[in-house]
């Protein structure tokens, strides 16, 4: 078996597979790069060739105008992959957003498994998490510490429908990232019976058109910019987070911001935010989610990539967990969280 | 604990006073008692365990959670409560409730050595916001924006009744305030406060605008720099009330030793000294009195606190408010030698000639550090609150304002370390506060010292360099002149503004209005 250390690096800008000379999820244009999902954290412009899942490649082709079809990249469904300088990568699901993956690589009898970002619980907008066996797992840690525990999502959907019942003579603007978050809120919704058109921000527009075309049902949607603002009373708006306290809001029914994040279980934090209607929804593990997937896994050892390190690696140690922290650069963990 | 704990959170993020009201006032009306009662009382920071200290929710939470990964936490939360609510390992799924009033039982009948075993066991029986809401009940610190003037009002709104009746009231019941719902709720007659010694709704002043009045119609008295007070004698105690309903008696044991006749009256602190006149110190003499909770011998000695006597409300069981000012003045100058001179004065009416004359007295008591002249109409009974006409404060120069903090910054060089620079505000028409200038001069450095401890046990929020602040402290702007500007929100610029006093006194809610900033405006 050969030594670990001899055939993968993590660096500040991202995990380099020395012997297939190619980058997974890097923070800089590279020659090639294998990317776990379409977030600008880990998903750049300007890599020579990028290896993905063919959502993915679609969601970087709407954002940096890559190429999905160009021979140079490749596109893999999950289960699938390649080989590269003897290393055979496969890409299995995330269950973080549409196309999100955890990335295997297979060299001489050692598996490695990166996650990019995930979660284990129900998003009708992507295929759920699946465990994958290895040796050594490389999981995020957004979440990383116990205080975070992401309530059930009927119980936060329901808190947001009651609040636009509550009053109707004005909309609840949710601010929700526009990549996955804000998909994930209308499939949410639309699976508690919400059949009403929902209205969103322009900026989320194609983003919700490429999950349509991708099969996810989310209804009627209607631009802010097309509706008057009487028309929005007693209706859901959906903006992304940096438009709620923008002047853009001004066009809105007396709104009740709302922002839908895992950042919300903390009351300061969603204050600070200026949010009226915090909603804990998140498209990352939660503590439970964390701690019980390194078990699950059962790696010989885990490698923490970005979040609360300490405190995921503090419950490694208490658990006799092998585990060290990678201090990975430019991950944003403020919006999308 | 449920319905509590979501009015807690819902509290935490509203922001206008109108909401919270409404907040308020459904809970009220459709909570039973004695919940609701013990509800408005943790919400209105009128609760105290002392058995149960954050001491102990950090010792207990060491019992079920790695010390490494509470200190982590709480970094990252910033608030021990709140860390410890969601830290604590619950049964999610399978709580059952704890009603408000059973924590309290358990939480007040606890000792300090069973402590930690009676909060554990209501913790695990909650879910994590309702454990939120008992350790907040526990531990206050509630942050929530509720003073006891909101609570009342939101009372007076719920059941309908008059807002001076529950002033009146208020005070002179304990929590739950049992009585106080039943007659809100018209099931029992007004609780009868004759051997009470109750709290009376202050008569209070509008400021003096434009013309001057007919001194025929008006008497004026100096306005004197230090707080106005309310002493009650009822039954067989003395209190001694703040503007806001506050007991403070505590503080000045002299004087409620001294008061020993059956009467009410309403005059102005003050501790003896040179400056005010000569016959009183600075109101920065006084404010080492305040907030005290024993006093020593050598305060009493230093500071030494006497009343000057402005009004007479009661005396030998009579209620005088419906009396006009000139009735009660006179059963005034009779009453207050009953008194003894060492601790109570009457306050001299100015004998001035004409509005011209006062003007000129006033102008001259300037240096004597008098802080103006009050106006108050010979005809007027005594009635709560700010009644348009009856009463008038004639402030002396500079201007001043009185407005509520609302952010802080450090300062540079030898202020690096203190939060010396204040962003104030003002009460819009609709409630909201708004930034009407910044002082970071005017202060001594003891008070600048409290101001920064201030700051630090009140931060809401940090912006880098910057901390938002609960909105609760009133300061005393003083400044030179106001005018229009574009570049703020409340349309307002301040000249030269610094901080004249702290006004630990008076209630947030209180606070000039940009209304009355802008009446000012040159």
């Amino acid at each position: 078996m050969a030594k670990v250390k001899s055939w993968i690096e993590p660096h500040p800008g991202g995990i380099y597979v020395k012997p297939a000379d190619l980058w997974i999820d890097p923070s800089r244009p590279v020659g090639r790069a294998a990317v776990t999902h379409g977030h600008a954290d880990h998903a750049r412009s300007g890599h020579g060739s990028v290896f993905a899942t063919p959502e993915t490649l679609a969601i970087m082709a709407l954002r940096y105008g890559v190429d999905a079809g160009a021979s140079h990249n490749q596109a893999f469904v999950y289960g699938d992959g390649f080989e590269r300088g003897g290393v055979r990568f496969s890409f299995h699901p995330a269950g973080h957003v549409l196309g999100s993956a955890q990335i295997l690589m297979e060299y001489a009898g050692e598996r490695i498994v990166v996650t990019g970002d995930y979660k284990r619980r129900a998003d009708p907008t992507c295929a759920p998490f699946e465990v994958v066996p290895c040796d050594i797992f490389v999981t995020e840690a957004t979440f990383g510490l116990p205080v975070f525990r992401h309530p059930p999502t009927e119980g936060e959907i329901a808190k947001l429908i009651g609040a636009v019942r509550a009053e109707p003579d004005r909309s609840v603007l949710v601010g929700a990232y526009a990549l996955g978050k804000a998909q994930r809120v209308i499939a949410e919704l639309r699976g508690a019976g919400w059949d009403a058109p929902i209205y969103i921000h322009g900026a989320l527009e194609k983003m919700c058109e490429l999950y349509a075309a991708h099969g996810v049902d989310l209804g009627e949607l209607r631009l802010v910019s097309d509706t008057d603002k009487a028309g929005m009373a007693g209706q859901i708006v959906l903006a992304p987070p940096s438009a709620l306290g923008d002047r853009w809001s001004r066009r809105l029914p007396d709104p009740v911001t709302a922002m839908a994040s895992g950042w919300m279980r903390v009351r300061q934090r969603a204050r600070q935010r200026m949010v009226e209607l915090p909603l804990v929804i998140s498209d990352h593990a939660d503590w439970d989610e964390l701690t019980s997937t390194i078990g699950e896994v059962n790696p010989k050892e885990s490698w923490i990539t970005h979040g609360s390190e300490d405190g995921l690696l503090r419950w490694c140690e208490l658990t006799q967990h092998k585990a060290r922290a990678l201090h990975l650069v430019g991950r944003d963990l403020e919006e999308e969280a | 604990m449920r319905r509590f704990a979501a009015l807690i959170d819902r509290l935490i993020y509203t922001r206008s006073r109108n909401s919270k009201l409404a907040l308020i006032v459904d809970y009220l009306r459709h909570t039973p008692d004695p919940d609701r009662g013990w509800a408005i009382a943790a919400l209105t920071e009128s609760l105290d365990f002392p058995a149960v200290k954050a001491g102990t929710v950090r010792a207990l939470l060491a019992t079920r959670v790695d010390e490494e990964l509470f200190r982590l936490s709480r970094h990252f939360v910033g608030d021990t409560a709140e860390t410890a609510a969601l830290l604590w390992p619950g049964a999610p799924g399978k709580e059952a409730d704890v009603s408000v009033s059973e924590a309290v039982d358990a939480l007040a009948a606890t000792s300090r050595s069973d402590a930690p075993a009676v909060v554990a066991s209501l913790l695990d029986r909650l879910d994590a916001d309702g454990r939120y809401a008992l350790l907040k009940l526990a531990l206050g610190g509630m942050r929530v924006g509720v003073s006891a003037r909101l609570a009342k009002q939101a009372f007076a709104q719920a059941f309908d009744v008059a807002i001076d009746d529950v002033e009146e009231l208020w005070h002179a019941i304990a929590p739950p305030y049992a009585p106080l719902f039943a007659w809100g709720e018209g099931r029992a007659e007004r609780p009868d406060l004759a051997d009470v010694a109750f709290f009376r709704p202050f008569m209070l002043a509008h400021p003096l605008e434009g013309e001057g009045v007919d001194l025929s119609d008006y008497a004026a008295e100096w306005k004197w720099d230090g707080i106005r007070v309310q002493i009650v004698r009822g039954g067989s105690e003395t209190r001694i009330y703040s503007r806001g309903g506050e007991e403070i008696g505590g503080a000045f044991p002299e004087l409620v030793a001294a008061f020993d006749q059956d009467a009410v009256i309403d005059g102005e602190l003050l501790v003896r000294g040179e400056v005010q006149g000569g016959e009183a110190a600075s109101f920065n003499a006084l404010q080492q009195r305040l907030g005290r909770k024993t006093v020593s011998k050598k305060m009493l000695a230093d500071y030494p606190a006497f009343v000057r006597v402005y009004d007479l409300l009661a005396v030998d069981g009579d209620d005088l408010r419906g009396l006009p000012w000139t009735e009660r003045r006179r059963q005034l100058e009779a009453f207050v030698p009953r008194l003894a001179d060492s601790h109570f004065d009457l306050s001299q009416v100015i004998d001035a000639a004409d509005f011209d004359d006062l003007a000129e007295r006033r102008a001259g008591a300037r240096d004597a550090a008098i802080e103006g002249v009050m106006l108050k109409r010979r005809d007027a009974p005594y009635v709560a609150g700010r009644r348009a006409g009856l009463w008038y404060k004639w402030k002396r120069d500079p201007l001043t304002a009185d407005c509520v903090m609302m952010y802080a910054q450090r300062g540079n060089g030898r202020r690096a370390s203190f939060y010396s620079d204040y962003t104030f505000g003002c009460w819009s028409e609709t409630g909201e506060l708004l930034p009407v200038g910044k002082a970071y001069s005017g202060f001594t450095d003891d008070e600048l010292k409290w101001l920064d401890k201030f700051v630090r046990d009140n931060t809401l929020n940090r912006f880098g360099p910057v901390r938002e602040v609960e909105k609760s402290l009133v300061l005393e702007v003083a400044f030179d002149s106001i005018h229009s500007s574009k570049r703020h929100k409340s349309g307002l610029a301040m000249r030269f503004p610094r901080i004249s006093r702290i006004r630990r006194d008076k209630p947030a809610e209180e606070a000039d209005r940009i209304a009355t900033l802008q009446a000012m405006v040159t």
